[in-house]
């Protein structure tokens, strides 16, 4: 029994030399490969890949940045269309505001200028009629003394009758003219 | 013929009944056998399996990376999700800051042991080189002056050496306890431990397939009512080696992030 002669010699624990020297040389082949290509590939792989991702994390972030600033323009732009527009409408009501104010001055001018021209033609009218009726008063008088000097003296009564009643009228006109500076002429208050 | 075709002719042949598995299993004939300056080489199956598995790990990754592109093809997708682990989940959360720059190593670490401990199950190798004790003692070994060495260079051969003895925060007459334990587990246990476990991993679960492997063929051709047996050692075959993909993960992930672990205490000073 070849085998279990043998057995005695082979303590598991113990390996030969060339075992282990064999061994060694193979974990240095695996490791050799490793190190020089394996690694530093799967290193570049992986480098590669964050970058990729980086970069796309970078793209979204600088796309929604510009969203963002489109955004913030649109609403300034906004907000510069509605203050204008307020200014608008109170620039507007303001002028309205003016031109009513001007209308209204305008109609008042107006309105004293006829009152300054009724009272002008008033005036004038009554300067008329008071230069007219000075006339009339001389012709009156003419006409008055005419008459007295051509009846006759007997007729004293009448004649005195006709003073009188001539001296009733012009005193009548006068109680009528009371008050003004000529007293011949009467105008209605309500023509004022 | 395989190990365990040998040991499956032995099976058959057995008069006295059913022949376990022996430790023979991990020393199958050399194919071809030579000395170089005194040291003894051996190339059996394993050391083919061992360089199989190197070969296809580094064309595998290799071809990952032939093409490097943003968004990933398949295997591209695979080669990165394994490194994306090893570098981000150890290099850089484990490590800290500082720990980008291992993440070469361990992740030539990482994809070294996964592929080497998946020859365990992958059909006509079935064994996986981890299974003997020289590679993850190598492995370990490499680990273990790596941290020492960078455990020097960041914070100084006395500081470093000194915290390791003495860590800090504890009471001085706990030191007698404190100091040996530290020492002991900082520069033996460590690597010891780190090629212990996963070498009996890969052992114990060469040994569990075989077992059920043989015990199914043995049992089917027994006769009487053993067949039934010899099937459900069969099934239990199946089960453990899809047990096995599990510790063909996790024990290459656990050698990783303890090694991630140890060099995060090398750049770091005891917290």
């Amino acid at each position: 029994m070849s085998i279990l002669a043998a057995e005695e010699t082979h303590n598991p624990l113990i390996p030969p030399l060339g075992e282990i020297i064999v061994g060694l040389i193979a974990f240095a082949v695996v490791y050799f490969v490793f190190a020089r290509f394996v690694a530093p590939r799967f290193e570049q792989v992986f480098r590669a890949r964050r970058e990729a991702i980086e970069g796309g994390i970078e793209r979204a972030e600088a796309m929604q940045a510009e969203a963002k600033a489109a955004l913030e323009q649109y609403r300034a732009q906004l907000a510069e269309a509605r203050s204008e527009a307020a200014q608008i409408r109170d620039q507007a009501r303001a002028e309205g505001q003016q031109i009513i104010e001007e209308l209204r001055a305008q109609a008042q001018e107006e309105s004293a200028r006829i009152m300054a021209r009724g009272e002008e033609q008033l005036a004038t009218a009554r300067q008329q009629i008071v230069n007219e009726l000075r006339g009339q008063i001389g012709t009156l008088a003419v006409d008055l003394a005419g008459r007295v000097v051509g009846e006759s003296l007997a007729e004293d009564v009448r004649r005195r009758g006709t003073v009188d009643r001539f001296l009733d009228e012009l005193d009548a006109m006068a109680a009528a003219g009371d008050g003004r500076s000529d007293g011949a002429v009467v105008v209605p208050e309500s023509n004022r | 013929m395989t190990s365990s075709a040998v040991a499956l002719a032995d099976v058959l042949a057995a008069e006295g009944g059913f022949q376990a598995p022996t430790i023979q299993e991990f020393y199958p004939e050399p194919l071809v056998s030579f000395s170089i300056l005194g040291i003894d080489f051996e190339i059996t199956r394993i050391t083919i399996i061992l360089w199989i598995a190197t070969a296809a790990i580094v064309a595998l990754l290799v071809a990952a990376v032939r093409k490097p592109e943003v968004v990933p093809g398949k295997l591209q997708f695979l080669g990165e999700s394994g490194y994306s682990l090893v570098r981000d989940g150890m290099a850089r959360d484990v490590i800290g800051p500082k720990g980008l720059p291992f993440a070469p190593f361990l992740g030539a670490l990482f994809f070294f042991i996964l592929a080497n401990n998946a020859m365990s199950i992958i059909p006509f190798a079935q064994i996986s080189p981890n299974s003997k004790f020289a590679i993850p003692l190598v492995l370990a070994v490499i680990v273990w002056i790596l941290y020492n060495w960078v455990g020097i260079r960041e914070q100084g051969a006395g500081k470093y050496f000194k915290d390791a003895a003495i860590p800090p925060g504890v009471p001085i007459g706990a030191l007698i306890l404190v100091t040996p334990i530290e020492l002991l587990q900082v520069f033996i246990i460590r690597p010891f431990t780190l090629a212990v476990r996963l070498f009996a991993n890969m052992f114990a679960g060469h040994m569990l397939l075989v077992v059920f492997s043989l015990g199914a063929t043995y049992l089917i051709t027994a006769g009487g009512i053993y067949p039934i047996f010899g099937v459900a050692s069969f099934a239990m075959a199946i089960v453990m080696t899809f047990f096995e993909i599990l510790v063909i993960v996790l024990q290459a992930y656990v050698f990783t992030v303890l090694t991630a672990t140890y060099l995060a205490g090398s750049v770091e000073p005891a917290h």
